[in-house]
């Protein structure tokens, strides 16, 4: 997984609230047995028009949008599937950091697996930030949990087990396998009804 | 201060970590279907590791399934995920109920249905109706590849404890109104997302007039109001359920014995507590493009406060002036992990027995699972369905999330008694309205809603 620690980028706002899985990554791109190549069919339907051209009015299409790293949303983002498509289809885009309201908690937890950062910001921020310039950079500092723009700093919360993963890129299951015995021991007191 | 359901079990589960961080947990049950799965078996191989437990592992085919022709398919892509499926339980060592097979149907209806969903239970699923099983009395819960992967290995998952909410049902449910619209209910008055943090516990009086597939009906869509993991206690009702199932324990009393300790001490001990009285519940049909987006079949369409709700009525082209049951329904789906179980199907075709649907309705039911065809069928339910002009199809997910050939055209309103109404969920464009089987039979024949309690007088 990759780390983050500070990162600098440009971003793009999509502030509907309740924005699901199905809308980030639709079904019918599910049928892949890979983890990567989501990207290109990331918002699809909004994205594309009946003919399959770019929706020139979708923010996602905009010329001057295409290097925008940090994706700014309403609250309950990500809720419906658990389809962990969506973390890799935004990843796959350039994605690297989301600020939202609130994240369904499947969603949530597939991104601390995909290195995505997720972040919660009260809404005063995110409008802030929405209105930002198309080539405004801002600085995510997550070891020091704060989201900085030309006028403002905003200070976030995040678990410190999971900031601790997205700093140092761990693989969970090596990190599960240090527990091996315990796993072993918790095995052998499971109840059987035979 | 005692303990809730869910902390009994949490703590029974609790392999490693520190109250208050991510703790590791002892995973049961891990169901597997071929969507979110695939990228899970590369990982191991690429690894070299093994699956650590097939023994508590099973897999089936849901998603993508042809409800028609079934070992015909025609797309490419479908039919290498299914084969993909095939070969890593076969490379991995784990139990499949492959298409065709007696067991196989929807990941949510075959796990109870074969008792391999148990109380005490920590189960998972990459899906995020798994909270279905919850109304075994387990923690049961949706999760992501890389944690597929993860319990693949090492059949265990790190998790942050959730706090606790009770919802307390009481009182009886009026004759026609049903399980489903309890949770839309509750959904449409509290939001998409009052749940997500908590686990969730259904209790109260009303849940002894239901059955386990009614309590399945209610954890099943949890996850539409934020929680991950919907529960209940379980009870003689469960008990009974599971005694003779395939994968049941053989020494019950044993296992009841153990099974009776789950349950919550005292109202005081859930984090928060919504009350709910299920006396004066009218059926609720949704008209938008979340679940909370219901009204009940009663009522008028709500007043455009914000651009969410009139991005939804946009898309489902209906205005606010008009009544629920004014909502034109050309297409009907009975099916799913909500509504596609035994019970469902009796409660739909009660209502078509002896009737026609509308000339210009169609209607698909597709049966949750093989099992459930078949029991309809002995039963004779195919015969009152295709007498009233619906199509009985083999099981799978279908037009529930359309992933298959099975979708609803576009611009089509479709009475469904699925869990998702987002905009495309059945098909481009399609604009899907959610209610319970009863309520969709009758739209059915009617080409609207109507209110199932005055069926009679209709
Ligand atoms: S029936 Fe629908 S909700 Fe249930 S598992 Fe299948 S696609 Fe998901």
């Amino acid at each position: 997984m990759d780390a983050i620690t500070i990162h600098q980028g440009t971003t793009i706002p999509l502030m509907n609230n309740n924005i699901d899985t199905d809308q980030i990554i639709p079904k019918q791109f599910l049928k892949n047995i890979l983890k990567i190549g989501y990207g290109k069919h990331l918002f699809h339907d909004w994205r594309y028009l009946d003919d399959g051209t770019p929706n020139p009015d979708f923010i996602l299409n905009a010329p001057e949008r295409q290097q925008a790293t940090i994706l700014i949303s309403g609250d309950n983002f990500g809720c419906g599937s658990s389809r962990e498509h969506a973390a890799w289809a935004l990843k796959d885009w350039g994605f690297k950091i989301i600020i939202a309201g609130s994240y369904s908690d499947i969603f949530f937890m597939n991104c601390t697996k995909n290195g995505l950062l997720p972040i919660i910001l009260p809404q005063a921020a995110r409008q802030h930030l929405a209105k930002l310039a198309p080539d405004q950079v801002i600085t995510v500092d997550l070891p020091q949990q704060k989201v900085s723009c030309p006028d403002q700093t905003y200070f976030f919360k995040i678990d410190a087990t999971w900031k601790n993963k997205f700093i140092q890129g761990i693989d969970d299951i090596d990190l599960t396998l240090q527990h091996a015995q315990e796993i072993n021991d918790f095995e052998q007191n499971i109840p059987t009804f035979n | 201060m005692g303990k809730t359901l869910f902390d009994k079990l949490w703590e029974k589960h609790v392999i490693s970590g520190p109250a208050g961080q991510p703790q590791l947990i002892y995973v049961d049950l891990h169901l597997v279907h071929e969507v979110t799965s695939p990228q899970a078996f590369e990982g191991l191989r690429i690894n070299h590791r093994q699956v650590r437990r097939p023994d508590k592992t099973f897999a089936t085919m849901d998603h993508n399934v042809p409800t028609k022709d079934i070992f015909n398919i025609q797309d490419q892509i479908s039919r290498k995920q299914i084969e993909t499926l095939q070969q890593n339980c076969q490379e991995f060592g784990i139990r499949l109920a492959d298409m065709g097979n007696a067991d196989q149907g929807i990941v949510h209806v075959i796990g109870p249905q074969l008792g391999l969903t148990q109380p005490g239970q920590v189960v998972v699923c990459g899906d995020s109706h798994t909270a279905t099983h919850g109304a075994f009395g387990s923690i049961a819960f949706g999760i992501g590849t890389s944690e597929v992967e993860h319990v693949l290995a090492t059949q265990t998952i790190w998790q942050l404890k959730p706090k606790t909410m009770g919802i307390h049902l009481h009182g009886q449910l009026q004759p026609g109104v049903a399980a489903k619209d309890i949770i839309m209910a509750l959904i449409a008055q509290n939001g998409v997302d009052f749940g997500t943090g908590y686990a969730v516990e259904f209790f109260g009086d009303t849940l002894q007039q239901l059955s386990m597939e009614n309590r399945m009906t209610i954890c099943n869509m949890a996850i539409e109001g934020g929680a991950k993991m919907g529960m209940m206690r379980p009870d003689q009702i469960t008990f009974d359920y599971l005694r003779g199932r395939k994968y049941a324990p053989q020494n019950m009393a044993k296992a009841i014995e153990y099974w009776q300790q789950f349950y919550t001490d005292d109202v005081s001990d859930y984090d928060r507590v919504i009350d709910f009285d299920v006396s004066q519940l009218a059926p609720y049909v949704s008209w938008g493009t979340n679940p909370a987006m219901a009204v009940p079949v009663t009522g008028k369409l709500p007043e455009i406060t914000d651009m969410n709700i009139q991005r939804a009525y946009n898309y489902m082209d209906l205005s606010p002036a008009s009544k629920a049951t004014e909502i034109p329904i050309q297409w009907i789906f009975i099916g799913s992990c909500t509504n596609g179980r035994l019970a469902d199907i009796k409660e739909a075709a009660k209502v078509l027995k002896g009737k026609k649907i509308a000339p210009n309705v169609t209607a698909w039911i597709v049966p949750g699972s093989r099992a459930v065809k078949n029991a309809a069928e002995k039963l004779g339910l195919d015969k009152i369905f295709k007498d009233a002009g619906c199509e009985w199809r083999d099981p799978g997910c279908s037009a529930c999330l359309a992933m298959n050939p099975d979708k609803v055209p576009a611009g089509i309103h479709c009475a469904s008694t699925t869990n998702r109404n987002f905009e495309g969920r059945q098909g481009k464009d399609a604009r899907t309205h959610l209610a319970s089987p009863a309520m969709v039979a009758a739209a059915a024949i009617y080409g609207h809603f109507i209110d199932i309690r005055q069926k009679e007088a209709i």
